[in-house]
């Protein structure tokens, strides 16, 4: 009923008002450079569900929405340009689609009033939403996926990991050495051995550390891989013939783009999500309707249900419902960056919102707060089939170790706001 | 045997297996380098554009289907067919002689008797060139790569049995090789042959031999430098099919492949630029010495028990070290021509 209540005011503000701006939510996409069969899709998703509400409802609360894109190339410098650029266009809410983006951003965007949506990459400690004030990484960040990668092979190891052996492979990065703390934390707890494997960018010889495992016949390994390091360890993995069922990545290395070339090899491959896989959800029936048989479709409309096409669906359809919530928080449509921010601050996703837009489990449900802008941290987990050529949802998403991840982000984040001269709000 | 040096055994046959492939891409640099004196910034981007163009063909795909789709409106994908390894290699082969030509006639014909930089400048504007027409051209999906025989065996991948059987038995350890690498070493020593005894022994190879010694003096005795250049380019272009094909089947047909040129530098530092035999064996130094030190740093048992520290992913920094210490003994790389000049 309050929710009605809502809607009934912006409609009567927007019934009142005279025309009104779009609301715009800039895309730093990039469908170019060794990075674009992963930009493409994530891009696609984004622009194509604000034209199914711009086709079917009629934008948001009776705005209509508008995507600017911006290439970036994933490549920081250029991102930054992007903000830059796009900025001044009223932008609601970036998503930066790269971690190095995101970090060069995190000054910037606060001091502009505008908020950041880094969701499943950039740094981890924005949680915290009592330092970072407009920063937001819900539904899951990568101490999330770490633990949850933990508590899954905890949950199919009848509960005990003592004395097993887990070897991380990771791009030696910044965001590969995210879930290297995290793990060690859990390595303490729970008793088991970690090896830890760099792999220098791009990532296209890792003989040597696939030379490694094979030697030291890890129980499970972890992938924190993006790019080219995906598609060779899967490969490298088949070669040595180590078991796929025990091999499970990060988000970012658990796409269609990351198996195929592996062929039948890949099959069993594991990767951690916090949306759903493939495309039976309600809302396609309308994307088809309304985007692609339209011809509407941002790119060429054939990476619908892929996993990283709903990945850009979810960050929209996350956007637009924090719009919404904003629109109903300070009863005007045409809502400012600073309003989307209280919106994004607010948002409250429940599995009835879910089934309403036509995305019944499609991600987790979760609340944000004015302390915690990452979420509830629940983790899912995917298995790919090659002869089917589908990932699918093998578990619930289900809470991880706060335990060890809250300490951490506290850690990590009052760090942040000592150097920055931040005082916590809330 | 200790373990660690059964081990390191391993490595370094692996090593030289990884050696093999680098050495694939330095080839083609080489060859250009040789004779025109452009240091091709463009090879990585030839290997990446001949092995999509490759499976662009063998799997009937629609050049610039989406430039085509947004500009008329069409839904056009592929053919429909699909066209066998063999005949796929031979029409990409076709393509990179007309890619010789184009580049030749319409870059560097213009730029005759430029400094060398001008010229290694134009090769950085045919990369980011190349790049943008091999994305408009068969898109930016990564694909899946299967080189076959016309009796139905495809490239190989995986473990080698045979020798993991052999040493097994030798040592009660299996070594690990992948047959990938295998297939490429034995490419890689047809390939060398070839380019020897086409350099050796045909009219064309000693006109660009000739050219590759003194371009003036081959000019002044009837040899055609337009003619040359684009034959060298369409052998470097052929040569960077082969790096995309072994490469590609590794990790996919993907715009990554063009970064496979960095894994190339130190080894041409190290081989010389000139030197067809300084590229293998620079590609393999750098291979064994990679490999071997990366085993080394990242063992707790040998730099852990020596520094009391372990490093890994050293190999990108540790070949331009080894390039390095092998550059202040000779400048001009193992197998280089020493540069005299007299004053």
């Amino acid at each position: 009923m309050k929710m009605k209540f809502g809607t009934m005011a912006v409609a009567a503000v927007m019934a009142a008002s005279p025309v009104m701006a779009d609301l715009v939510f800039p895309s730093l996409s990039y469908r170019t450079g060794p990075f674009a069969a992963g930009g493409i899709p994530f891009a696609d998703g984004y622009a194509d569900y604000f034209t199914l509400l711009n086709e079917r409802d009629g934008g948001i609360g009776g705005v209509m929405t508008r995507v600017p894109e911006c290439e970036t190339g994933y490549n920081t410098e250029k991102g930054v340009e992007c903000y830059e650029s796009t900025k001044g266009e009223g932008a609601l809410v970036y998503q930066p689609l790269s971690t190095g983006i995101t970090y060069q951003l995190i000054p910037k965007a606060t001091a502009d009033d505008i908020p950041v949506h880094s969701m499943g990459y950039g740094r981890t400690s924005a949680k915290n939403g009592a330092v970072f004030s407009h920063i937001f990484n819900y539904p899951a960040n990568y101490w999330d996926g770490a633990s949850g990668a933990i508590n899954y092979l905890l949950e199919t190891n009848g509960g005990d990991l003592a004395g097993k052996k887990i070897a991380l492979i990771y791009h030696n990065s910044a965001f590969g050495k995210e879930p290297i703390r995290t793990l060690e934390g859990l390595a303490e707890k729970y008793g088991f051995s970690l090896i830890e494997l760099a792999v220098d960018h791009p990532g296209q010889e890792q003989k040597s550390q696939w030379l490694q495992i094979r030697r030291e016949r890890p129980d499970f390994v972890l992938m924190w891989g993006w790019g080219v390091m995906n598609q060779v360890a899967i490969q490298e993995a088949a070669n040595i013939r180590y078991p796929m069922e025990n091999f499970i990545g990060i988000w970012w290395s658990g796409s269609e783009n990351d198996v195929l070339p592996a062929g039948d090899a890949a099959t069993g491959y594991k990767a951690l999500t916090f949306h759903g896989v493939g495309r039976d959800f309600p809302i396609y029936e309308d994307m088809q309707k309304y985007v692609m048989d339209a011809g509407l479709a941002a790119g060429a409309g054939d990476q619908m249900g892929t996993v990283l096409y709903n990945r850009g669906v979810y960050a929209a359809m996350l956007a637009a419902e924090a719009a919404k919530t904003a629109q109903e928080i300070h009863g005007v449509a045409d809502i400012t960056s600073g309003m989307m921010r209280d919106g994004m601050e607010a948002l409250v996703i429940t599995e009835a919102k879910m089934e309403e837009l036509g995305m019944p489990n499609f991600g987790p449900e979760f609340a944000v707060s004015c302390e915690n802008h990452g979420g509830d941290a629940l983790i899912g987990m995917t298995q790919w089939d090659a002869a089917t050529q589908t990932w699918t949802l093998i578990s619930d998403y289900k809470p991880t170790d706060g335990d060890i991840i809250n300490p951490l982000i506290e850690e990590d984040s009052m760090a942040y706001a000592a150097e920055a001269g931040i005082e916590p709000r809330c | 045997m200790p373990d660690q040096l059964i081990y390191a055994m391993e490595v370094s046959l692996n090593g030289l297996m990884a050696g093999v492939m680098y050495a694939l891409v330095a080839l083609g640099f080489v060859l250009i380098f040789k004779a025109s004196g452009i240091f091709n910034f463009a090879q990585g981007v030839m290997a990446l554009f001949a092995a999509m163009t490759l499976v662009g063909i063998q799997t009937g795909q629609v050049p610039f289907a989406h430039l085509i789709n947004a500009v008329f409106g069409t839904q056009i994908h592929h053919f429909g067919w699909q066209i066998h390894s063999i005949v796929a290699i031979i029409l990409t082969v076709g393509v990179m002689i007309a890619l010789a030509w184009a580049v030749q006639r319409f870059i560097f014909q213009h730029l005759v008797g430029q400094e060398p930089i001008i010229l290694f400048m134009a090769t950085i504007g045919l990369a980011y060139l190349l790049e943008g027409v091999a994305d408009l051209m068969w898109n930016s999906e990564i694909k899946k790569l299967d080189v076959c025989l016309a009796d139905g065996t495809c490239l190989p991948q995986g473990i080698n049995l045979a020798i993991d059987e052999a040493t097994f038995n030798l040592f009660g350890y299996g070594f690990f090789v992948d047959n990938l690498d295998i297939t490429a070493t034995i490419i890689a020593i047809i390939l060398v042959a070839a380019l020897v005894a086409f350099s050796q022994y045909t009219k064309q190879g000693r006109a660009m031999r000739a050219v590759a010694d003194d371009h003036q003096a081959a000019l002044s005795v009837g040899v055609s430098l337009n003619y040359i250049w684009i034959l060298v380019w369409s052998v470097a272009g052929f040569v960077a099919l082969v790096a995309g094909i072994m490469w590609g089947a590794k990790s996919g047909v993907q715009f990554s492949l063009s970064l496979i040129a960095l894994k190339a530098l130190p080894v041409l530092m190290l081989g010389g630029f000139t030197s067809i035999p300084g590229a293998i064996v620079g590609g393999l130094i750098i291979g064994v010495g990679e490999k071997l030190f990366e085993f080394f740093m990242s063992s707790s048992d040998l730099a852990g028990a020596l520094f009391g520290f372990t490093m890994n992913a050293t190999e990108n920094w540790f070949a331009y070290v080894l390039a390095l210490i092998f550059l202040v003994f000779r400048p001009q790389g193992l197998f280089g021509e020493k540069i005299i000049e007299r004053v």
